[in-house]
């Protein structure tokens, strides 16, 4: 079949739309990759770009829009059937298979075949171990994949996508964790690649590199398309004022509050490989934000302040008091509560009714000689649900039946029945439409008027900037900026976040293979 | 620039390949079992050297061994199959109804139509699991029921007597062939060609993937259900296997033919190495996790231990199992994680 001449673009997507039940992931995602071309795809967390390439990939079907690969219009109902048709992917986290080697975590489904039919290991090692030569990296390709270091994982992920010999190359975001020689590696494949005729898609939030590589780039914002220009007619400035372009203080008004004093006091923790070194205080009244990209250790922190994980170094202080390390029932005592992310699956009893809910945590005082009454769950669940406005028929109704912003509230209300005086909170608005998370964020608000410290952890950079006194920006696992209100702009807060610990053009170490 | 090296490399070439030994646990559990069959023969020689000890101690782990096989597909892919006890009762109870029927029926033919009988009930576990979204755990401990239920209501107060079987079939139960008994052959047939199949087939490989992150294989495009499926399949076709063995070594078919084979067959592949949380192990490990469970189930009352206390060791041996796996990965992960903070801080102190 020949080719239509004018179709040069290996891939276009126009006003592709991606919504999860009411919350709209993707409002009109547009992308155009021409063939021999490095295109960055840039924008925040949350801006919908890897809602977009698990479009490309087939991992999500899209509802809407236009969708051409190599000049033709495409579905793809699988990974699969992407995989097929020549697209490599590059996920985000890795996804590898432990138990497996990492020659067969590359080949698995194309290894060499000898007879009859039989895996030819010695050949899929061969092969693993020259294209291991061509990333220029030492691997051993018999070993597990179990416990290799992250950036090990993405170089595996690198070498199945390259041996798939693919037309179109997604990498999201695939130089996080690798160092300044790797890095460079990885470019030169990319750059060879590139010249081979191929289109790569290239996700970063390091600007240095964007502009290193890449010569288009697309800007992505709350969902949608925002521009596209050649990479050398543009700065880094611009492409920042994009992905942040818009005004902050209308959508989330922060009343000030009287600050008091301090609540917590968290010094030098650290944990292995996950964090370090982390210090920081909430005072009463106060919203502290804990801004960084997806992966930084913003979550990790918290979980660790509030005794879910375990930490290395460091103490955690309430009023001055030091809170038992990995003890949630401690720091319950100490004042803490703690709203999960992951609210369906850590903060709710989904099956369960709503007054049990906002019950859970305060039984103990509720039970009458050792039995706990729905009369008695109703009783203590009522005010703080009409307070927070949780709007549900009635208390019995079951949890799982309600909005994202409702569930938020209903596992706000259950924490604060136990009359906390720290509320840490990991992405309020997750998943919450624009109307309720208004709403969420005037709660919040309230809350510190009324003298609760709250540490408020958000991937979205408006959130932030508008509900927080004072962002800390944790970058790697590391504190790389601590701006109050006034000085925290979205560039700021952005080049904080996007700083590398390793500046690119020094080498880092060399890389080294762990042993099992 | 430095290059790391790992910590502890006083490495001889023999000193490495007997850390590797003693790693693998196929080596570990064969070793106890030659303790074992050795203490018990030490102790009463009957044990090894009367008439038929050599063709007992082979054969008797047979019919658990492939079960152990099936099991340990399933169990690869993060399922468990509980139905498969039931499966060999049914399939059973089939080879004696089919000689009844008819008597001159080939005893091969017998062989087959209880591999087709156990694999259609095999499919059965598999297409619910795979479609219904259900755990396997809860839709095998339905069918183990379902099929037991079958199994007696068409049974009723029937049974199959060695007077029923023809004798060319009962022959084959303890026939043997250069010492060997002919049913042992044939499980160590299957063993073979299951775990070559695991080893060297890309399907087989699959199956490790799903087991592994489940996740990951739907992310990477594995054909997820299908492969379940056959998992399935297999381990029902291997239990219908056992069940026309089973007739053919005992004879006779009683209501309880079968019963709590299946958390043999599951302990049989815990002890083998098998993660029961899926992705490692091998049909290796599981067999020689049957030979020894059945083994050391023979060895105790020959030594003189009470019934209660060989419940117990079997008991032991499957928590010790998996203890041992959970002792061995945490100074994995210590290891690793150690060596990841260490590389990270030359990283830094580097650049």
């Amino acid at each position: 079949m020949p080719e239509p001449a004018a179709a040069t673009a290996v891939l276009e997507l126009r006003d592709v739309t991606k919504a999860f039940g009411s919350v709209v992931a993707l409002r009109s995602g547009s992308l155009t990759v021409e063939r021999g071309s490095v295109h960055a795809l840039v924008g925040e967390n949350g801006a919908g770009k890897s809602t977009l390439v698990k479009i490309v990939a087939g991992v999500y079907q899209r509802d809407a829009g236009t969708f051409r690969f190599l000049g033709q219009d495409v579905d793809f109902a699988s990974t699969a059937a992407s995989k097929a048709a020549g697209i490599a992917v590059i996920y985000q986290e890795p996804t590898l298979f432990p138990d497996l080697s990492v020659a067969e975590n590359i080949f698995l489904g194309r290894q060499t075949l000898g007879r009859p039919r039989r895996i030819d290991r010695p050949a899929m090692y061969a092969a693993a171990e020259a294209l291991f030569a061509r990333l220029g990296v030492r691997l051993d390709p018999r070993r597990q994949a179990r416990g290799l270091s992250i950036a090990d994982q993405q170089i595996i992920e690198i070498a199945k996508a390259i041996s798939l010999d693919a037309s179109l190359l997604i990498m999201d975001e695939p130089t996080a964790a690798l160092s300044g020689v790797e890095v460079e590696r990885l470019f030169a494949v990319a750059r060879g690649l590139r010249d081979e005729g191929r289109g790569l898609v290239f996700i970063s939030h390091r600007f240095d590199e964007v502009f290193a590589l890449c010569d288009t780039v697309t800007v992505m914002r709350d969902g949608q398309y925002v521009s596209t220009e050649r990479v050398a007619d543009t700065s880094v400035d611009q492409i920042v004022a994009r992905m942040v372009g818009r005004e902050v203080s209308e959508l989330f008004p922060k009343t000030p509050a009287p600050i008091g004093d301090v609540v917590l006091d968290v010094r030098g923790l650290s944990a292995a490989g996950v964090f370090r070194d982390v210090s920081l205080t909430v005072r009463a009244g106060e919203i502290v934000g804990l801004a960084g990209l997806v992966g930084a250790g913003r979550s990790e922190v918290a979980r660790a302040v509030f005794g879910v994980d375990r930490y290395d170094a460091g103490s955690v202080r309430m009023f001055g008091r030091p809170v038992r390390a990995h003890d949630v029932r401690a720091a319950i005592r100490a004042g803490m509560a703690f709203v999960p992310e992951d609210r369906r699956g850590q903060g709710l009893t989904t099956q369960a009714s709503v007054a049990r809910n906002v019950a859970s945590v305060i039984r103990r005082g509720l039970a009458r000689g050792g039995l706990l009454t729905t009369a008695a769950e109703n009783r203590a669940a009522g005010p703080w649900s009409a307070r927070l406005e949780v709007k549900t028929a009635a208390l019995d109704m079951a949890a799982e039946t309600m909005s994202g912003g409702n569930q938020q509230k209903v596992v706000l209300a259950k924490w604060l029945a136990t009359e906390p005086k720290l509320l840490i909170i990991d992405e309020p608005t997750r998943g919450i439409d624009v109307g309720t998370k208004a709403e969420v964020h005037r709660l919040l608000s309230d809350l510190a008027g009324r003298g609760l410290a709250i540490l408020m952890i958000s991937s979205e950079l408006p959130e932030v900037l508008g509900m927080a006194d004072r962002v800390l920006v944790l970058c790697e696992g590391e504190l790389t900026a601590e701006l109050d209100r006034a000085d925290a702009t979205p560039e700021r807060v952005m080049h904080a976040a996007t700083r590398s610990a390793r500046p690119i053009d020094t080498p880092a170490a060399a890389p080294v293979e762990v042993t099992a | 620039m430095t290059t790391l090296t790992a910590p502890g490399t006083l490495s001889s070439p023999l000193r490495h390949t007997l850390a590797g030994l003693l790693r693998s646990r196929e080596i570990a559990i064969a070793v106890v079992a030659v303790l074992v069959v050795a203490v018990t023969t030490a102790k009463n020689h009957q044990f090894l050297f009367a008439a038929n000890g050599w063709r007992d101690l082979l054969l008797t782990p047979s019919i658990l061994l492939l079960l152990a096989v099936g099991e340990t597909a399933v169990v690869i892919t993060r399922s468990v199959d509980l139905s498969i006890g039931s499966v060999v009762g049914l399939t059973a109870y089939l080879t004696g109804r089919l000689f009844i029927a008819h008597p001159g029926l080939p005893v091969g033919l017998v062989f087959l139509i209880g591999l087709a009988a156990g694999g259609v009930l095999g499919l059965v576990n598999g297409v619910l699991v795979a479609f219904g979204r259900v755990p396997a755990l809860v839709i095998t401990l339905g069918t183990m029921y379902v099929y037991r239920g079958i199994f007696l209501t068409w049974a009723g107060s029937n049974r199959v007597n060695a007077s029923d079987l023809p004798d060319s079939f009962l022959r084959l139960g303890t026939q043997q062939v250069l010492t060997i008994p002919v049913l042992t052959i044939i499980a160590v047939v299957v063993l073979a060609v299951a775990g070559y199949y695991l080893y060297s087939a890309r399907g087989g490989r699959e199956l490790y993937a799903i087991g592994s992150d489940p996740d990951a294989a739907r992310l990477y495009g594995l054909r997820v259900t299908r492969r379940v499926l056959t998992a399935f399949v297999l381990s029902g076709a291997m239990a219908g296997l056992a069940g026309v063995a089973t007739a053919a070594r005992y004879g006779t078919v009683s209501a309880n033919a079968g019963l709590n084979l299946e958390l043999q067959a599951v302990g049989a592949a815990v002890i083998g190495g098998v993660a029961i949380f899926g992705g490692s192990g091998t049909v290796w490990g599981a067999a020689l996790g049957a030979f020894l469970l059945v083994t050391i189930n023979r060895a105790l009352p020959v030594i003189g231990v009470q019934d209660f206390w060989q419940q117990f060791v079997v008991g032991a041996m499957i928590i010790g199992a998996i203890v041992l796996d959970r002792v061995l990965s945490i100074r994995r992960d210590r290891k690793i994680a150690a060596a990841t903070s260490a590389a990270r801080a030359a990283a830094r102190g580097n650049s």
